[in-house]
């Protein structure tokens, strides 16, 4: 049997530790190589496609931080207009992007409907330039733009709802997912890259400088996220919402919260909001 | 003309190992070729389990240390705590 | 070829029908609004395989270097604030060599809010790496599409068909449009050597650090400046090819051999200029009219050679740069520089924000040219 090479390379220059490049590799391994990777302005284009080095093994395209949904639409409707109807397009931004700078643009690009699948990798801040806060970055967490002072304590408001947002725009498919849950965003995948049209998957990728953990508890982290019930596994299939997983007994988000620097300076009351609102989510369920 | 392009799977040359200052060690008495160690590892450099074949079938992680950063993620899922990071330092 | 008594925008957006692009991306912007309209219409009637009605010019740009860099020829449409919007991805786009067609109906820029022509939107962009094309009437804009695609495509270069707001946009003229067939037969199917392609999998855009960046940046630099020779050429096979030639397609000499009092201008003011050298030269005065066609790469020898021997020079322009001398004067006395004998050289602005340059208005600045040099004097 031939050794197994990955279509996105060992030598990339992530971080020990970061996920990111977990979720691009097994997301390609079910893609193949008959695919184009739009990728935005990220850690990941930076670690991935330094001149003259490429981690990609797949046709890979980046242009700017804010217009990813913009050039995949190009991408998408080029392949099409030369009679190539098989070769799948594939975005992968980060949060920034996708919740902020991009988000116009991958507004239009969901009204179009156009014939792409969207992956956010999640770290919840704007770390490729040093951790600044985003519309990803979750209530209390400390970035060096919600900084704890005297007065404010880490970002006051919480995360923006990417993909209850993203789904309102009536795409045939918009998911959650974590890499702590893997066979869960294979399968995701496996359903979405199938489909016409535009598909989301935002997937949860902790960040080791960024949240202030140890490079060997990223997986860990993405699991334990889930199983306390701060990131839910959903999706959004031709509108149809569906929960993936539901834990039987939900962990405190203690547990999860006090493993990461950025969340160090959260009281116990804080923590006991933080719990108490995602009790109340969870009622939902 | 100078184009910003590169061919595929270039960074090899990148030998991102000269980072690590831990690197892993597997204890073959205890490995049950689960495969989580490959399966998470974020380069990739662990290779070798293959996941598709029976349990009975399939060989123990072998690590490409010209890649491995030492993030001991491999460590920390592996079920069996088989794995153990090791100081580079002599 | 069919005459057509039309808009010059329908002729446009018509050639750039005729030169088959693969993808249209388009937001529309005042005055050039009815080029996008006019796509959109082909691609209603399946003329233009893709129109993608982007949310914002930023994404029009944007999408044209996604579907370049896919290997599909592809051309936006804007005009002042949509080109201001779109500004980071034209740096982009010519940085990735993505060969592009931009059509450009100009316009002012705001504040204050103006939707009338001038030339603050491209000419803003001119250190870009575009190559900007600038035409006297919708003749000529109709002409510079095929000729902009097979530039663009020839040195990876992205072009701009610049065309002056409603003079020229919306001014309906008897305008040969050149039909598909005959542009088969004039422009060869786009074959870019690199493109994403899953069967050479190759990565666009990438990253540069500071030991690669500036080698890419004197790259495009050198490359920009030899493109002159290839927008000379082209536009020599062109006229060859369709019997309409403008000047050597760098520049247009009008009259200017043996005058002694010369302006230099670009666009449709060009047009009131050579009636305002008519009059001037039937009463004897030895005046003449330098029209410059191309304002990037600039074509620094061949504005020194129009200019040699010339006593009196006036640049006239419809950009401003605050703060500094008109881009435009900038130019021309770069290129005077080192004429043995060099003219004096005034500076005119004006025409901005739509404010109308009659005939009686260049008549008057060849009479100031006349009395010394003018430093930025308003029109």
């Amino acid at each position: 049997m031939a050794e197994y090479e990955p279509l996105f390379s060992a030598g990339h220059t992530a971080c020990a530790g970061c996920p990111m490049p977990v979720i691009f590799r097994h997301i390609l391994d079910i893609t193949g190589p008959d695919v184009v990777v739009v990728n935005a302005t990220s850690c990941s284009e930076i670690i991935s496609s330094a001149y003259p080095r490429t981690a990609w093994r797949v046709p890979y395209v980046h242009s700017l931080f804010e217009n990813t949904p913009a050039v995949a639409s190009g991408v998408a409707n080029a392949l099409r207009a030369q009679g190539n109807d098989h070769t799948k397009v594939i975005i992968f931004a980060g949060d920034g992007s996708t919740y902020d700078i991009g988000f116009g643009a991958l507004s239009g690009m969901l009204e179009r409907n156009e014939d792409v699948l969207y992956v956010c990798y999640d770290n919840e801040a704007y770390m490729n330039t040093g951790v600044q806060r985003s519309g990803a970055t979750p209530f209390g967490a400390r970035t060096t733009t919600s900084p704890v002072g005297r007065v404010h304590h880490g970002k006051e408001i919480f995360k923006k709802p990417i993909v209850d947002i993203v789904a309102a725009h009536k795409i045939p498919y918009a998911a959650s997912a974590s890499i702590g849950y893997h066979a869960d965003l294979a399968a995701k995948v496996r359903k979405a890259l199938p489909m016409k049209g535009s598909r989301f998957i935002d997937v949860l990728s902790p960040c080791v400088p960024g949240w202030g953990i140890d490079s060997a508890i990223t997986i860990e982290l993405a699991k334990m996220a889930v199983d306390c019930g701060i990131w839910k596994l959903v999706e959004y299939e031709n509108g149809n919402f569906k929960l993936n997983l539901k834990p039987g007994q939900r962990r405190p988000v203690k547990d999860y919260l006090s493993k990461q620097a950025r969340f160090k300076h959260l009281t116990e009351q804080d923590v006991a909001k933080i719990q108490a609102q995602v009790d109340e989510e969870w009622k939902k369920y | 003309m100078l184009l910003p392009i590169a061919k595929p799977g270039t960074s090899r040359e990148n030998k991102t190992g000269s980072w690590r200052s831990q690197r892993p060690e597997t204890d073959t008495k205890k490995c049950v070729k689960c495969g989580m160690c490959e399966l998470f590892c974020p380069e990739p450099c662990i290779t070798g389990v293959e996941m598709g074949k029976k349990p009975q079938e399939r060989s123990f992680p072998k690590t490409d240390y010209d890649y491995c950063k030492g993030c001991g993620v491999c460590a920390n899922v592996c079920p069996v705590k088989c794995i153990k990071m090791v100081p580079e330092e002599k | 070829m069919a005459r057509k008594t039309v808009e010059g925008s329908f002729a446009v957006a018509e050639a750039v029908k005729n030169c088959e692009p693969d993808v249209a991306a388009c937001y529309p912007i005042t005055p050039s609004t009815h080029v996008a309209e006019e796509l959109a219409s082909f691609y209603a009637n399946g003329e233009i395989k893709a129109y993608i009605a982007t949310e914002a010019e930023l994404s029009s740009m944007s999408a044209c270097i996604g579907a370049s860099a896919a290997g599909s020829r592809t051309v936006t449409v804007t005009s002042s604030q949509g080109m201001a919007l779109m500004h980071e991805a034209v740096y982009n786009a010519a940085g990735m060599r993505l060969p592009i067609v931009m059509i450009v109906g100009n316009r002012s820029l705001s504040a204050p809010l103006n939707i009338w022509n001038d030339w603050q939107d491209s000419v803003t962009e001119r250190d870009s790496g575009w190559i900007q094309i600038y035409c006297e009437n919708g003749q000529e804009a109709t002409d510079a599409v095929p000729q902009a695609f097979k530039i663009a495509e020839a040195v990876s270069l992205p072009v701009m068909v610049c065309f002056d707001g409603f003079y020229i946009t919306h001014a309906v003229e008897p305008i040969d449009v050149p039909s598909l067939e005959e542009v088969k037969k004039f422009l060869p199917p786009f074959r870019p050597a690199v493109k994403l392609d899953p069967k050479n999998p190759m990565s666009m855009g990438e990253y540069a650090f500071p030991a690669h960046y500036q080698l890419f940046r004197d790259d495009l630099q050198k490359d920009m400046v030899a493109s002159e020779k290839k927008v000379k050429e082209i536009h020599d096979e062109y006229a060859k090819m369709f019997g309409r030639s403008y000047g050597s397609g760098v520049l247009e000499e009008y009259r200017s051999q043996d005058a002694e009092s010369v302006l230099v201008s670009m666009g449709s003011v060009c047009g009131n200029a050579k009636e305002a050298v008519d009059q001037l030269r039937a009463k004897g005065e030895k005046v003449g009219l330098v029209r410059l066609r191309l304002l990037r790469p600039f074509p620094y020898a061949a504005v020194a050679k129009a200019l040699e021997g010339k006593k009196i020079v006036g640049v006239f322009e419809k950009s401003y740069s605050l703060g500094a001398l008109p881009p435009l004067y900038g130019e021309v006395l770069a290129a005077a520089a080192d004429l043995k004998s060099r003219p004096v050289i005034s500076s005119f602005v004006g025409g901005l924000g739509g404010k109308d340059v009659t005939v009686g208005n260049v008549l008057e600045l060849y009479g100031k040219m006349k009395q010394g040099k003018k430093l930025v004097e308003w029109v």
